[in-house]
């Protein structure tokens, strides 16, 4: 990395660094570069996405009616199991480290990534990971077929290609670790000067934070797959309780990284909408100093309510108490997130291209969700929500229009910057009315599934819930078909888009990225940019 | 203008036909499918839907203003009308004012929310205890006071019609998926104790009518209590994944009235009591293979397959296999003690004596399998007890 402070601060003139490796291996495979490292990242979610959504698809169409047509019940449960995680961690983890690698060194002003070559491990260890994880379906044992959460003795049930599981996920977790130190080095160590922490822009503070949580808990995730690990391999009696072990030990491990993992993928979600709603409504970000505190006093709640998703597993009486009311007050910075956007938006001048559509799919979905989480935090009423439909509702609202929205929407807003072309706003339009439309048909009709009595990962049904099943398997295709819009749009944006994109691309954008060419030079930033009102996205006068 | 107009009659047409959509379904006059939690059959479960409720409306109530004020703002601060973006960024007062709302608005939840809590988890003096043991996949159901206990499976009607193209339509199956051989039967206005586990691997016993469900966990007991207000047939399910046949555990409550209860408790006593001659005297080869084939269809075909093929690679076939043709003493074995590290289960507490006699009897001579032997069920009993 050159720190050449004589230099011209105009990228353009910066000469031998400055264009990308002719050699596709060159360019790709040893790349150290943030933005081609982003764009892996990116491409392999998308990817993940149809993946996961392909199995999705699967799950969709047994529940299509009642009576089993398609698949036998195990192999069901394989595809329940590894839509999750595939979804969780080959999709929407990736995707952000994605937006995290191209965006935030051209957000603080700096040249790449503080770590570059781990950088670029970090991401090749995926492709390695998912195959291994993938490739478990064609093993004689099969897939896991235990759920995302493995809980064990079921989890310990499986073949020998769990052990292949459990090697995956320390992979994955290996690599979500190496990105999280290069995000925490980057941010603390690379910011240009004048850029204080309180002047970033609010997506680089949700990664901050969430970086922080995946070191946190990605060790907690590796530490109970190991011992279920040996468990199964090895006859220790971790969670075996004829061996004096016990097995919701399991569950409370797990959801003292699961708890804080959603959160993982939902933080730089509220990143992503808080700089997309200031741009489009032309007013800065409402109340960006409680914002950030929001974040962090979410990433704080997150480690002290995991028990939450085991009110029946028969907890003492105060325990349930003490999670029910940590998680009830969740609800008061989620709150104050809501608020700030709608007052952005209020008295703003607003246009509504895609990204701001999305953006706004997201706020009023995404509070579905909470508010459905909400209900679902009052222990008492949980001993019936707990395990059924409604518990899928409520965290596909929070995930699929809260966390992949916010992907989408953040795909609109930066794609003009990273490719140089304006995508279809028609097409981008489209997508999301489909989409929409049809995510709300997947997904509301299993709060009734799950309030009538349906209990979750069945491959099926008693009749009494036919109807509902139908609907929801009809909106889960056509949401499924829209996203090959996504694909599309995506893919003439890149390659056949002739619309010239400007540096500023949108008129409301403020902040150092929309300071650099559309697409941005090979290496930007080479020398810091200098740090004043007119390059900080959220000027909050007041501090 | 005209783009704006697009946008606003896109979002209120979208608007409209989702909420046609949900009210057509909600409306009264529809007789498909339930959309609201149950009001249940105990105090329990009734308190539960009236929490259910009040918090449903306060999230709706939440939802309306906040949208409500999104969507003025959407439709009135437009730049295609004009306005012009005001630039404030903050505003302490209302910041406090949001804050602290919401606190208020929890606080008032969380008094009614913990109230019912203690009344669902602390129990009060029971007048009867029942032991619910989960398998994979079936309950096991023990009386503690009265000695009754039995296996409650997936009916064979719904077993047959849940296989992968069995042809049969489950709509022509009545209370699909949702009927069991052996329901567990309960006196009214009784308090019970519940005590849950598991055998194998977790399961969660939930029916919704009661209010509750319940974790089943092998090598722990949880408790549970209730008191069933009116007599009736209750249905639920299995709750928590347990495996291939998760969906296919039903549970069904028969509650009787407490003088029919009676009545039932002492026919059963009378059968555990005959089950116990059964075990003692010699059973016919005829009688054995007849029972066996019951015993096997109901038990043993979910994995080893109605034809005795099983299904590769985790459930191995009968037919033709080592065990089923070679030693008997070891086949015993393996029914009683289940295989380690398989779904195999040790079926010696959970089937009596003789219907395991009679299901290897069965195996060891159906399928093509000739071994010719006769397992008594006095065999059973004596290699049990060592």
């Amino acid at each position: 990395m050159s720190i050449e402070t004589t230099h011209s601060h105009d990228e353009s003139h910066d000469d031998h660094h400055d264009h990308a490796p002719s050699g596709f291996l060159d360019r790709w495979l040893f790349t150290t570069n943030h933005k081609d490292i982003g764009t892996l990242y990116l491409v392999f979610s998308l990817l993940m996405f149809f993946i996961g959504g392909s199995m999705a698809m699967i799950i969709r169409a047994e529940l299509f009616m009642p009576g089993l047509q398609l698949v036998e019940p195990d192999f069901f449960n394989q595809m329940t199991t590894m839509h999750a995680l595939i979804m969780v961690f080959g999709a929407v983890m990736p995707a952000w480290v994605g937006f995290a690698n191209w965006m935030i060194p051209m957000m603080i002003g700096a040249p790449d990534m503080a770590l570059p070559r781990m950088n670029n491990w970090s991401f090749w260890i995926l492709p390695f990971a998912f195959t291994m994880l993938l490739s478990t379906l064609f093993m004689d044992s099969g897939g896991p077929a235990a759920g995302w959460t493995l809980y064990p003795p079921l989890s310990l049930q499986g073949g020998q290609s769990f052990a292949f599981v459990v090697f995956a996920v320390h992979m994955m977790g290996i690599s979500s670790i190496m990105g999280s130190i290069n995000v925490i080095a980057t941010i603390l160590n690379m910011r240009a000067p004048g850029m204080t922490l309180l002047k970033m822009p609010l997506f680089v503070w949700t990664w901050l934070i969430t970086a922080f949580l995946l070191i946190a808990v990605m060790p907690v995730l590796a530490g109970a797959v190991t011992m279920l690990l040996t468990d199964h391999f090895f006859g220790t009696s971790f969670f075996n309780a004829a061996g004096g072990g016990d097995p919701v030990m399991f569950q409370h491990i797990f959801w003292f990284f699961g708890h804080p993992e959603v959160y993982i993928m939902i933080l730089p979600a509220f990143g992503v909408v808080s700089e997309i709603i200031p741009t489009f409504a032309r007013k800065p970000l409402f109340g960006y100093t409680a914002m950030v505190y929001a974040t962090a006093s979410i990433a704080f709640l997150s480690f002290i309510v995991w028990a939450h998703h085991m009110f029946t597993v028969g907890m003492p009486l105060t325990g349930e108490l003490f999670f029910m009311y940590a998680t009830m007050l969740i609800a008061v910075p989620t709150g104050v997130k809501v608020f700030n956007w709608v007052s952005t938006m209020w008295r703003g001048s607003m246009t509504f291209e895609t990204p701001m559509l999305f953006a706004i799919g997201f706020v009023v979905l995404f509070t579905i969700g909470g508010l459905s989480g909400l209900m679902l935090a009052i222990a008492a009423v949980d001993l019936q929500y707990h395990d059924t439909y409604f518990v899928v509702a409520h965290f596909h609202y929070v995930l699929v229009p809260g966390a992949v929205f916010a992907l989408m929407a953040g795909t609109y807003y930066w794609l003009p910057k990273w490719t140089g072309h304006m995508y279809s706003e028609k097409w981008g339009k489209i997508h999301f009315w489909v989409s929409t439309i049809s995510v709300n048909i997947l997904f509301f009709p299993q709060h009734y599934l799950g309030l009538a009595g349906m209990p979750r990962r069945i491959p099926d049904y008693s009749t009494q819930f036919a109807d509902f099943n139908m609907i929801s398997s009809i909106g889960g295709f056509i949401f499924g078909a829209s996203q090959l819009i996504f694909v599309g749009v995506i893919v003439h944006c890149v390659y056949k888009s002739r619309k010239a994109a400007t540096a500023q691309v949108w008129e409301g954008a403020r902040g150092l990225e929309w300071t650099l060419s559309s697409p941005p030079p090979y290496h930007s930033f080479n020398t810091p940019p200098p740090i004043n009102a007119s390059t900080v996205a959220h000027a909050d006068e007041a501090h | 203008m005209k783009k704006q107009n697009t946008f606003i009659v896109a979002t209120a047409v979208t608007a409209a036909v989702i909420a046609a959509f949900w009210l057509l379904l909600a409306a009264p006059g529809y007789t498909g499918n339930e959309i609201n939690m149950t009001r249940g059959v105990t105090a329990q479960s009734m308190i539960s839907y009236k929490l259910h409720m009040i918090i449903l409306w306060i999230c709706v109530v939440i939802g309306v203003i906040v949208f409500s004020a999104m969507f003025y703002s959407i439709v009135a601060h437009r730049k295609s009308k004009g306005y012009e973006a005001s630039q404030f960024t903050h505003s302490t007062k209302a910041e406090i004012v949001w804050t602290i709302i919401p606190v208020l608005i929890l606080i008032v939840m969380a008094v009614p929310a913990t109230t019912a809590l203690v009344h669902m988890e602390v129990a009060p003096e029971t007048e009867m205890t029942v032991k619910i043991t989960g398998f994979q996949w079936r309950w096991k159901y023990q009386y503690m006071e009265d000695e009754i206990s039995f296996i409650s499976s997936l009916h064979l009607d719904s077993n047959a019609a849940r296989r992968l193209a069995s042809g049969t339509n489950p709509e022509s199956v009545e209370n699909y998926l949702l009927e069991v051989d052996n329901p567990l039967v309960l006196p009214a206005n009784t308090k019970i104790k519940f005590l849950i586990t598991a055998d194998d691997v977790i399961h969660s016993w939930w029916v919704p009518a009661l209010g509750w469900k319940r974790d089943a966990v092998p090598g722990f007991i949880n408790e549970a209590w209730t008191e069933i207000l009116e007599p009736g047939v209750f249905r639920g399910q299995c709750a928590e994944l347990c495996g291939k046949d998760h969906g296919f555990m039903p549970i069904v409550l028969n509650v009787l009235p407490k003088d029919e209860y009676q009545a039932w408790a002492e026919q059963q006593r009378e059968r555990m009591a005959h089950q116990d001659e059964e075990t003692r005297r010699l059973w016919t080869r005829d009688e054995l293979m007849a029972t066996g084939e019951n015993v096997y269809a109901a038990q043993c075909a979910t994995c080893h397959q109605a034809d005795g093929q099983g299904l590769a690679p985790a459930f191995p076939a009968l037919a033709g296999s080592a065990v089923t043709q070679g030693p008997v003493e070891d086949h015993i074995q393996v029914v009683l003690n289940g295989r380690e590290g398989t779904a195999m289960q040790a079926w010696g507490n959970m089937l009596s004596d003789s219907d395991i006699a009679a299901a290897l009897t069965y195996t060891r001579n159906a399928f093509g399998n000739e071994t010719g032997d006769v397992v008594q069920p006095q065999t059973i009993t004596r290699i049990k007890n060592g």
